[in-house]
């Protein structure tokens, strides 16, 4: 309903409740913003807001208005020696003031209770995407469980989420290791990611997202080192353009040609990276292999995939890595394997392969050329 | 025994300089301590603050490495509320509690001693971890699994032992001013003639036995995983990380009332003090208290409504939370009845009251927003929820309590403080604390989650969150002031000598010197109303108006001796406890016990000297006898 408000009057709605005025000019809302909803399930939040603050907004104008007005009023002036009348209470305005309390906060919990009903629905029928969420320190794993190949495979992404517009869909999430909580606030409110249990939460986005402008969203529950680094990118599309988005990322991508500079980059990639990245490629005689660990962990009778690291079956098809953190380019890509620690903040040092746990990538002294080649190999990975 | 009229204190004389204070059992000096102690960690916890604000002063800067970041932030909750507004409140309770229902000391001034030293002992355990390897780093709600994360790591270990600890320490205290409370109350000083500010410590008292156990159980869990391998809360092995949430907050939301009540029940001393008028509805003021105490214990999971708890559950815990808004409005619809119609006096402590009660709306109406279920899963964990604790707990219970310090200051030290420098000191607090915790507010609806080391740009976030770190600095200025018109006024002597009475008060304290003798009282007052002194001083005349009774101006206080009790000889001989240094020793071996918890295996041979050094002070305690010369 409020669909296309102004900043402005955000800003103006907001600054009623801190006294800011004069720095109002300095604020947007920007792209992470609750208050700007593109899904009917964020705005109906809104909307619960907006009633929530304005009731809110006019009781404290009310009260700071009678406190002013009281101690004005009421100043000891100097030369009047009267004393005040020694007034003890009155039981009208006791229960005058919590009827009114009751009153306001009955209006308040009315909406509270149906608005939460509704969020805490799980969708379900055919036209319901079901998508498989693994929250690790410190990026997401995405498992699209209704999108299989020919061979069985079905679509593997990370940290960066793609729907189609106007669809139902559902996240059934769990963690790897610590409590994180997935977050994109213009779609909707945010929901722990628990180790051990599943949680639901569904996405509506209204407006496909131009290309390379997905919607960010984030990490909500303190996970550790990178907690500020593990970000979420939500891409949506045409009801079309997703089915080829779905169909391209469920094909394999291409084993390199021999003697080439993937080739070389393949060599170091299948001995090194390899003992945590999958990837699904395909060689000249159109034989599909997976390389790298396929993990999984059980939660609430669901598989989740547990991966070490994200799947790269076509990173370069993504516009960011490390968790949404950095942008996808030779430059980043290069410093990132070169020295991950000095990008993002992270523990590999206590990783411990044999029991799953996994805390960042480590620095695996590639020396220059070495890296070079694998991002080359990386580059054809779309 | 003595038959003078000036009354004999029987005690040892004591030592005197640091082992005098080493060895107190003074309640006086006991509160003395409590609010040195606060106030030294008040500006470290302010320190980390001021680093972790430089670090958020622009989008990805790097003043802060994410671990170092990640200590302060925790060291920061982590000390602003155990070891700074928890013991501020333990200071005025202990100070003014006996005095305000005229008693000569706590119940047991012994066990009140060891709680201080236990508190203090167990904030040094906590911070001799930065030079150890790293402070704990998990944020002070420690949320498992990631406490029990990296068990090779200790510092969240000094996390468990020093808030187990500090928890020990409550708990005495809360034994301590209930049994006062019980037991030690004037003749005449009925439960609904005693202060607020003293009915609020017991109320604090009773939050804090019964919500205490709950944490010390998680805690113990905690440790059991982290060095043992105890798997409660390790799903893989069936363990429920969400227990500890639970464990926690049934502890956590009772704590919120823990640090706000007694900055409400000076609030309600100050204001009809300087208003000139009783406080309006007290019974309300006081049920409503108790009320927020008992409905405290039901609201714990508004913390977890994005945990995963099924609709109901969540509904109940809603509108359980909008239900406790109801006592807290008749809190300030009250004091604003008290000051209507008053003649309102505008020095420091009334202003920092007064503005306790504006910050404390906002956040009171922000905690209301959180109780919207649907709502509060948008701002659950942003800067919103920031904002919101921090105008309820620096808003609000930091202007609560540094009221009560410019409000009690004479009666510490004879002498008020500077009202200029005060001033500058209140203003300066007021516009730099609303311009630091304001914009969170902004911060947090537009999507920015706290305990982030950094943020990126393009999200809009870049001004709001210099204009707070802008504002942080400010709130140091403000204290600097502070701290600077303390010295002046106390240490340089500079300050205005005032007598018993300077604020024409209406409760006992203001009728002994200023500073108080070491029995508090030469006789046991005899009350016979709510605001006794102020009805010693002043009739009402037909309109009922204060009329002031020329005879017993000045501060002269009656003592009824016909129903003092007991023959004369009793009240001039005054029996004050000896100086002991027991609880110091029992509590240092209670943290050097800690400690040795903190590196097992070998910290084993540290829990056996420990235990010993405890059993001795123990022992020694109970063999002490009661007054060494008589």
């Amino acid at each position: 309903m409020h669909l296309h408000r102004r900043n402005r009057n955000r800003v103006t709605r907001l600054l009623l409740g801190v006294p800011l005025a004069a720095v109002a000019a300095c604020s947007g809302s920007g792209p992470q913003s609750a208050l700007e909803p593109g899904g009917p399930i964020a705005r109906d939040i809104d909307n619960l807001w907006d009633l929530v603050f304005w009731m809110a907004t006019g009781v404290a104008i009310f009260v700071s208005a009678l406190l002013v007005w009281v101690i004005w009023r009421y100043r000891a002036r100097p030369g009047d020696d009267r004393e005040p009348r020694q007034v003890h209470g009155s039981s009208f305005i006791e229960v005058g003031g919590v009827v009114f309390s009751v009153v306001l906060l009955a209006i308040i919990s009315v909406p509270t209770v149906r608005g939460l009903l509704d969020v805490r629905q799980i969708p379900t029928g055919p036209d319901v995407i079901q998508i498989q969420v693994t929250g690790h320190q410190w990026w997401w794993e995405f498992e699209y469980v209704d999108e299989v190949a020919g061979d069985g495979r079905t679509l593997i992404t990370a940290n960066e989420l793609h729907i189609p517009e106007d669809r139902t869909v559902n996240l059934t999430m769990t963690s790897a290791d610590v409590i994180h909580s997935f977050w994109v606030p213009t779609v909707n409110g945010k929901r722990d990611v628990v180790p051990g249990r599943t949680t639901n939460l569904t996405l509506i986005a209204d407006d496909p997202t131009p290309p390379g402008q997905p919607i960010p969203g984030q990490c909500a529950e303190f996970c550790g080192l990178a907690h500020a680094d593990m970000r979420i990118k939500l891409h949506v599309h045409t009801a079309a353009d997703y089915e080829t988005w779905v169909d391209s990322q469920l094909a394999p991508s291409p084993t390199p040609v021999e003697d080439t500079v993937e080739a070389a980059g393949w060599e170091t990639f299948n001995a090194v990276c390899t003992t945590c990245h999958q990837v699904t490629l395909e060689d000249a005689d159109g034989e599909i292999v997976t390389y790298g660990p396929e993990r999984h962990i059980a939660a609430d009778g669901f598989e989740f995939r547990s991966s070490f690291g994200p799947n790269l079956t076509h990173l370069y098809s993504r516009g960011t890595f490390g968790s949404g953190t950095f942008t996808l380019d030779r430059d980043h890509l290069s410093q990132w394997i070169d020295n991950p620690q000095a990008l993002k903040p992270m523990n590999p040092d206590a990783n411990d392969l044999a029991t799953g746990r996994v805390l960042g990538m480590p620095d695996l002294g590639l020396t220059v050329d070495e890296i070079a080649e694998v991002v080359s190999l990386l580059e054809t990975w779309r | 025994m003595t038959t003078t009229a000036e009354p004999q204190v029987i005690r040892s004389p004591g030592p005197r300089g640091i082992w005098g204070w080493i060895t107190t059992v003074d309640h006086k000096r006991i509160g003395l301590l409590y609010g040195v102690s606060a106030g030294v960690f008040f500006f470290i916890g302010g320190l980390e603050a001021l680093l972790v604000r430089t670090q958020l002063f622009g989008p990805n800067l790097e003043v802060l490495s994410a671990d170092a970041y990640n200590q302060l932030f925790t060291m920061h909750g982590l000390t602003m509320v155990f070891l700074v507004v928890m013991p501020i409140a333990a200071a005025f309770t202990n100070y003014f509690l006996p005095i305000l229902i005229g008693a000569r000391d706590v119940a047991f001034p012994r066990l009140n001693a060891f709680s201080y030293w236990l508190f203090l002992f167990s904030g040094l355990l906590i911070y001799s971890s930065f030079v150890m390897g790293g402070s704990p780093d998990g944020a002070w709600v420690g949320y498992a699994p990631l406490s029990t994360q990296l068990t090779e790591v200790v510092r969240m270990d000094y996390w468990t032992i020093g808030l187990q600890l500090l928890g020990v320490a409550s708990i005495a205290a809360s034994a301590n001013f209930i049994a006062t409370v019980f037991t030690m109350r004037a003749p005449g000083m009925t439960m609904l003639r005693m202060p607020v500010f003293a009915w609020m410590s017991l109320v604090v008292a009773f939050l804090l036995i019964f919500s205490l156990p709950s944490v010390a159980i998680g805690l113990f869990q905690l440790f059991l995983d982290r060095n043992f391998g105890g798997l409660f809360y390790a799903a893989a092995a069936g363990g429920d990380p969400l227990l500890w949430q639970h464990l926690f907050w049934i502890f956590g939301h009772p704590e919120v009332y823990v640090l706000i009540l007694p900055a409400m029940g000076i609030v309600s001393e100050v204001l009809p003090t300087f208003a000139r008028k009783p406080l309006f509805g007290y019974p309300f003021v006081v049920f409503s208290g108790a009320a927020i105490g008992f409905i405290g214990f039901g609201v714990w999971s508004h913390h977890m409504f994005t945990s995963g708890m099924g609709p109901l559950a969540e509904a109940g815990f809603g509108v359980a939370t909008m239900i406790i808004a109801v006592p807290t409005g008749v809190k300030i619809f009250n004091w604003i009845g008290t000051i209507w119609g008053g003649k309102i006096t505008f020095n420091t402590p009334m202003l920092f009251s007064v503005a306790f009660i504006a910050m404390f709306v906002i956040g009171g109406l922000s905690g209301v927003t959180h109780a919207v279920v649907p709502s509060d899963t948008q701002q659950h964990d942003t800067y919103y929820v920031v904002a919101h604790f921090h105008y309820v707990l620096f808003g609000g219970a930091i202007f609560g309590y540094v009221s009560g310090v410019y409000y009690w200051f004479p009666k510490w030290t004879g002498r008020v403080l500077n009202e200029t420098l005060g001033k500058i000191h209140f203003w300066l607090a007021l516009i730099g604390f609303n311009l630091t915790f304001g914009p969170m507010h902004i911060l947090g609806l537009n999507g920015m989650p706290r305990r982030t080391y950094r943020y990126p740009e393009g999200l809009g976030w870049a001004n709001w969150n210099s204009v707070a770190t802008i504002g942080a600095y400010l709130i140091l200025v403000a204290f600097l002031v502070f701290v600077w018109n303390i010295v002046r006024t106390h240490f340089l002597a500079k300050g205005e000598r005032v007598g018993n009475d300077p604020w024409d008060g209406r409760t006992l304290e203001w009728t002994i010197p200023s500073p108080p003798p070491v029995h508090n009282f030469d006789e046991v007052p005899v009350v016979h109303a709510l605001d006794d002194f102020w009805h010693q001083k002043y009739a009402e005349d037909e309109e009922g108006r204060a009329v002031r009774m020329p005879a017993l101006a000045g501060g002269a206080v009656t003592v009824d001796k016909a129903t003092g009790g007991g023959d004369e000889g009793e009240h001039l001989d005054i029996h004050m406890p000896s100086p002991s240094y027991y609880p110091v020793l029992s509590s240092l071996g209670l943290v050097i016990l800690g400690a040795g918890l903190i590196y097992l295996p070998w910290g084993f041979i540290a829990v056996g000297v420990g235990t010993a050094v405890t059993m001795w002070g123990l022992f020694g305690w109970s063999l002490e006898p009661i007054t060494k010369e008589h």
